[in-house]
């Protein structure tokens, strides 16, 4: 195994001794015990294991860590709590926007990529930031509700 | 993260209640009247739940927690039948150990059995708490009154149930002489609870299978063959073996599996098994193209499930009608791919599971494994959305099988996003033949429904096994006899006997035995292709006819709750007759009583047909529902939203790819499903019946949703299209 690896995560640094080639889902996963980024397809099709990369929406499960070196790395849990949600996860609450939410890690980061981008989205633009995460519950209409409740909160 | 698993269990430690009989056992097992729902099979009160010293109530469910909200909503019903917060009810579900068997989480029951259990025993759990305290207050117990677990008399006194926990004797059969409240007195049933679960979920505290952490656990993963049937000739284990990080290499027949130290060293193994061996593989599949007419060739078994009026002549018909439709096979497609954890440990084996079933799963793993069932504990915990029969039991015997050989260390089995594709059991493919003939006024006189498929479950059940790695071990195991889910509810003919009222109607089931795809339940089985034939062919009728879909509909209807809900949908959606076709914008409506026996739902839709490319889309979705007494609205509207946009996906999109050898979608690209540019925009009325019975909902979208589409393309392109999905290249073809 090659020389440790030094992660930024939700604003800690991590060194960790993995070969570089690992995608950074399951770093997050197993060795940090962060559940949110969860393994859908590994395939980069689904969005289940979004986290944010110097702010972009990136697919953990296709992203090495070697990349993720020196970048700072936000996952959902580094958003907010159950007891001080951020105003997306608060939003994500209010509309109930999940059903299994096994998704919804995804769905929130996504969201909260498009919103720093784009404080001010309209319904077309959320869609179309979501297009590439996929539902199988179909929460998709509480889901587009959530986003547009964070964007009004958020609005400056 | 052992923190699932462990509070499970020290929930189940709570210290409850023991001791003196205040009331003996009313009458003995032999002579008990029988029990409404669950309570039938589980008939201990204690079964159910626990009042415990600290405070608190312990609830007991053999439900499981899907993503449907079920357990926010049996917590809504204890805490009205119990008068306390919901806040002290703790949920204790799916685990074989410690909660009521009460089979399967599926088929829309768990309101209409568990529900009604968790109902009937919390109210005489009141009553008990209630007569004990009036013996100590010297009152009248119906002059008690309860709040939130304390129960006062006139004079100010008062006694909590937790002081009382300690007396009140639950370790007895359960009675159901407790009525349960009328509705007018319930505080939270009836009212949109936030659903208890979601908080975690959106803030990523462990909440899946998938999220189990246990000490010195393992990753593994399995390798299957290439096809349904190939043999394994050679296998080079030592190859595997070199593989980095490998702790275990498992072969047992054709079974393969690997454990690592870390997840992707197993992934990374996994690789290295599909190097390592080599298959002979004789497996054929039928011609894809030709799947529909091959199934139809094969030996069927014909049950006449309705048959009416065939002994008068056939009136004189003004007009005869006949229409085919298909339905290809369909994925459950879950976003994340089935995941178990497994441990033997002391000679036990613990397996935590996302099962819709811990008691039927538990027994099919003692088969599997040549164990005990006292052996095995069964544990559920949530994972991605199943709407149905997935991989959630067979994932749970590999991980079994992989912990088997790896000194007790614990091992978490998640499948890979092909494994899922390629060996999940797939919703059968149907093929659906209808006639009907037409007299004076347009009034239906005579109609056939003919429908064809395999058989709609093959979980585990009580012959066989039904595991996927057991039919690949040295010493395989022989899977259950497909069999009929008898009717009312019914399998592959559920919804086949139509609830309109006519005269003369013969329906026939041809079961077909042999399965050329592995197919399973699917979210509402059968009846999301036979309503969706029988609501097209409505409508095909209807414009024979020369009479208002809608309108014809009615006609030929008597239940009261159908005309109201049809009403409902069609002034919700603004419903108006006479619209002319052709256009490339369309609207349809269509209207079921899931299973003839539970929930009504009439929808309308609004599609838009792109000419270019002949793509459909579905811009809105229109519902009126009555599910009975409404637990949860709001998780109501949420279950019916998801299947109103689930039953779009399938229909406008979805139909698993094979050639002559094996499964050929095996990822998101090969099984595309509905995305967000395309979900409608959805709204959903719900009709409030609080005097009656609550009925599953979750099912209750599905053929509707499908065939209100199909009447929608019709409307916007002037052609029936009867072969699902409705895609853009079958439109294409006469339209653009
Ligand atoms: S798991 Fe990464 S995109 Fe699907
Ligand atoms: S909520 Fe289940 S996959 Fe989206």
């Amino acid at each position: 195994m090659a020389d440790a690896i030094e992660l930024s995560i939700n604003g800690k640094m991590h060194r960790l001794r993995v070969s570089p080639d690992t995608p950074l889902l399951y770093v997050l996963r197993n060795d940090l015990e962060l559940n949110g980024a969860k393994f859908g397809c590994g395939l980069a099709q689904c969005g289940a294991c979004t986290v944010l990369v110097e702010g972009d929406a990136v697919r953990s499960c296709s992203y090495p860590v070697a990349a993720a070196q020196g970048r700072p790395i936000i996952t959902i849990e580094g958003l907010g709590s159950v007891d001080r949600p951020h105003p997306v996860q608060r939003a994500f609450i209010a509309e109930q926007a999940a059903q299994c939410g096994y998704c919804i890690n995804g769905m929130v980061m996504a969201a909260t990529a498009l919103l720093q981008r784009n404080p001010n989205p309209d319904h077309a633009a959320i869609r179309q930031a979501l297009a590439g995460n996929l539902c199988r519950c179909g929460t998709h209409a509480r889901i587009l509700r959530a986003v547009a409740r964070a964007a009004l909160e958020m609005a400056p | 993260m052992t923190g699932l698993a462990l509070t499970r269990r020290r929930f189940g430690q709570a210290i409850a209640l023991t001791i003196a009989f205040s009331m003996a056992p009313r009458v003995g097992a032999a002579e008990a009247a029988k029990l409404p729902g669950s309570l039938e099979g589980n008939r201990m009160l204690d079964a159910w739940l626990r009042v415990n010293p600290d405070g608190t109530v312990t609830l007991f469910t053999g439900k499981v927690e899907l993503g449907q909200g079920i357990l926010t909503a049996l917590r809504q019903i204890a805490a009205d039948e119990l008068d306390v917060a919901p806040s002290r009810i703790r949920i204790v579900s799916g685990d074989t150990a410690q909660t009521p068997d009460e089979g399967f989480t599926a088929g829309s029951q768990s309101i209409e059995h568990g529900g009604i259990a968790v109902r009937y025993a919390c109210a005489e759990a009141r009553g008990i708490l209630v007569k004990l305290a009036a013996a100590k207050l010297h009152g009248a117990p119906d002059e008690l009154t309860v709040e939130d677990g304390t129960i006062a008399a006139r004079d100010g006194k008062s006694l909590t149930y937790w002081a009382l926990s300690a007396e009140a004797q639950l370790r007895r059969e359960a009675t159901a002489s407790v009525m349960p409240k009328p509705p007018e007195r319930l505080r939270y049933v009836g009212k949109s609870a936030p659903r208890l679960d979601i908080p975690a979920k959106v803030t990523g505290r462990a909440s899946f299978v998938q999220d189990i952490r246990l000490p010195g656990m393992l990753f593994g993963r399995v390798l299957r063959p290439p096809t349904y049937g190939a043999e394994l000739v050679s296998f080079d284990d030592a190859r595997v073996r070199r593989a980095v990080g490998v702790v275990a290499v498992v072969r047992d027949g054709r079974f393969l599996g690997v454990v690592a130290g870390r997840e992707e060293q197993a992934i990374a193994a996994r690789d290295e098994l599909a190097r390592a061996a080599t298959w002979r593989d004789e497996t054929a599949l039928p011609a894809s193209a030709d799947i529909y007419s091959y199934l139809k060739s094969l030996p069927a078994e014909d049950h006449v499930i309705s048959d009416k009026g065939g002994d008068t002549p056939p009136p004189a018909a003004l007009s005869s009608h006949a229409a085919t439709y298909t339905r290809p096979y369909t994925a459950h497609a879950s976003i994340g791919p089935s995941c178990a954890v497994a441990q033997f440990k002391d000679g036990l084996l613990t397996v935590w599971t996302h099962t819709q079933g811990v008691f039927p799963l538990r027994r099919d793993l003692a088969k599997a494994l040549d164990m005990d069932v006292a052996k095995i504990r069964c544990i559920h915990v949530q994972g991605s959305g199943c709407y149905g029969h997935n991989g959630a039991d067979d994932v749970a015997l590999d991980a079994a099988l992989l912990a088997r050989g790896s000194g007790g260390r614990p091992v978490k089995v998640q499948w890979m996003r092909d494994d899922e594709f390629g060996w999940e059991p797939n919703g059968p493919a149907m093929i659906v033949e209808l006639r009907a003939s037409l007299g004076a006024g347009g009034a239906i006189l005579d109609w056939t429904h003919d429908v064809w498929t395999n058989t709609h479950s093959t979980r585990p059940q009580q012959d066989g096994c039904n595991l996927l790695a057991s039919w690949h071990l040295a010493q395989p195991k022989a899977p259950g006899k497909p069999a009929i889910i008898p009717q009312p509810a019914g399998g592959g003919d559920r919804n086949a006997i139509p609830l309109y009222d006519l005269p003369r109607q013969r329906v026939t089931h041809h079961f077909i035995r042999q399965m050329p795809i592995r197919v399973s339940a699917l979210r509402a089985l059968g009846a999301y292709a036979n309503i969706f034939a029988i609501e097209s062919f409505m409508d095909e009728l209807a414009k024979a006819a020369r009479v208002d879909p809608v309108e014809f509909r009615m006609r030929h209807l008597n239940d009261e709750r159908a005309i109201a809900a049809i009403k409902a949908a069609a002034t919700y959606a603004g419903w108006q007759p006479g619209v002319p076709g052709g256009t490339g914008k369309g609207r349809g409506f269509a209207f079921a009583k899931y299973k003839n026996l539970s929930a009504y739902l009439a929808v309308v839709v609004d599609v838009e047909i792109e000419r270019r490319s002949g793509q459909a889309r579905v811009t809105k979705a229109m519902a009126a529902i009555d599910a009975g007494q409404v637990i949860n609205p709001d998780g109501l509207i949420n279950q019916t939203e998801g299947g109103i946009i689930q039953a779009a996906s399938w229909t406008l999109k979805e139909q698993v790819r094979f050639d002559a050898e094996r499964i050929t979608s095996r990822d998101w690209s090969g099984y595309p499903i509905i995305t967000f540019p395309e979900v409608p925009d959805i709204k959903v009325t719900v009709l409030d019946r609080p005097g009656e019975r609550p009925l599953g909902a979750g099912e209750a979208a599905q053929g509707p949703t499908a065939a209100a589409i199909g009447n929608a393309i019709a409307h916007a392109t002037g052609t029936r299209f009867r072969d699902l999905p409705l895609t853009a290249d079958r439109i294409k073809r006469v339209f653009g």
